[in-house]
């Protein structure tokens, strides 16, 4: 039987694994060797909460689904991840404008549920320290582009201006918004950057309506392992 | 017996960090043995950290070979692994091997790390991200030398 501690985990999860994934796909294509590395040990993190979360998802489960049936074998419809974190990488102002929005949400949701008890609070107080080295790494970013030429501000604002709407998912049903703005404001500020107004706001990811760059994303990640089930190294 | 297979469980060295063991790492939580039965909990540095799976393969393989015939591997997420938890003895073996050890205490803004080969301060940060999760890289103003350092967690 489903219940809200296997959503929740299961949501966290995904988001985890899918913006993993996304990132990833940075490996050999980063603009210099340091970056490549840094993105691919942030992918790395991300994979590694995802496993976490996925693992303890289907404990709660509790149906024999572990992490790779979680990961491998579910369709579109069935993952819980927000549209944020599915959106292609664009360039690489978008992708430090996903990964700053994203990494101050994680940072302030881990926070909080290292509070509580169980395993989800163990896995949120440990995962914290990490996402606090991503949204450093993405304010860095942030700053020196917008804060740079005038092709850089141009181009970290458009960024911004692309990925703010997607972030209102982020807080459906919470009330950490109000925290989280609190954290990017001051950056976008730094960064000589305009706050973009809120406006439309895509939902759905929660409810498995994604978007129609979510559905390549998952062959690529899943072809090995539907192809060959059961495979082991 | 119990002995034996707690000392073989705690010289496992980790794969990455080779200096140092399992325990010293603080990554070697508790090693329950029971008749022939052992439980050992370890707990990951990063939740990503690949080179948890080569750790667990080794502790089977080295509890095994001490006498334990079955034998169980769990992972613990609570406490979190820190840095704290390495001791001075594992932070000179760090730096004896050219990785700068972690400063103590909750500091995650980089402030100053000394060189381990010539000791100078003058040093500055090139990637936080290194050759694994848990290092980043370094150079020395001093000796001209580049270095990875135990980011403090």
């Amino acid at each position: 039987m489903t219940s809200t501690g296997f959503e929740q985990a299961l949501a966290l999860g995904d988001d985890a694994l899918i913006a993993a994934q996304r990132m990833a796909e940075w490996c050999a294509r980063a603009p210099e060797i340091e970056e490549d590395v840094a993105l691919a040990n942030i992918a790395l993190d991300l994979l590694g909460q995802a496993r976490a979360l996925l693992s303890y998802a289907g404990e709660l489960e509790g149906l024999g689904r572990g992490e790779d049936e979680l990961a491998y074998l579910r369709d579109e419809h069935e993952f819980r991840n927000v549209q944020l974190v599915e959106l292609p990488n664009g360039d690489f102002a978008v992708t430090m404008a996903k990964l700053l929005f994203f990494a101050v949400h994680q940072q302030v949701l881990y926070a909080e549920l290292a509070g509580g008890d169980g395993p989800l609070a163990a896995i949120a107080a440990k995962a914290v320290k990490e996402t606090a080295y991503h949204a450093s790494h993405a304010t860095l970013w942030t700053v020196r582009l917008g804060d740079g030429t005038a092709e850089s501000h141009r181009r970290m604002q458009q960024a911004i201006e692309h990925v703010w709407p997607y972030t209102h998912e982020l807080f459906e049903g919470s009330d950490r918004r109000g925290a989280w703005l609190a954290r990017v404001e001051p950056v976008l500020a730094d960064a000589t950057l305009t706050r973009p107004q809120d406006g439309w706001a895509p939902t759905g990811g929660r409810r498995g309506v994604h978007t129609e760059a979510f559905g390549p994303l998952l062959a690529e990640m899943q072809y090995v392992h539907r192809a060959h089930p059961g495979a082991r190294w | 017996m119990n002995e034996r297979v707690r000392a073989a469980v705690a010289a496992v060295r980790d794969p990455e960090l080779t200096v140092l063991t399992i325990e010293e790492l603080g990554v070697l939580r508790e090693v329950a043995v029971d008749g022939d039965r052992v439980v050992v909990t370890v707990t990951p540095t990063y939740l990503g950290c690949p080179a948890m799976a080569t750790i667990k393969a080794d502790i089977v393989a080295a509890a095994r070979a001490a006498g334990g015939r079955e034998v169980e591997v769990v992972v613990s997420h609570s406490p979190p692994w820190t840095t704290d938890w390495l001791g001075e003895a594992a932070r000179a073996k760090l730096a004896a091997a050219g990785t700068a050890p972690p400063r103590r205490g909750p500091v995650l803004v980089a402030l100053s790390v000394r060189c381990p080969r010539c000791g100078s301060p003058d040093t500055s940060e090139l990637s936080r991200a290194g050759s694994t999760a848990c290092l980043s890289l370094w150079r020395c103003a001093g000796c001209g030398q580049p270095f990875d350092h135990m980011k403090d967690h």
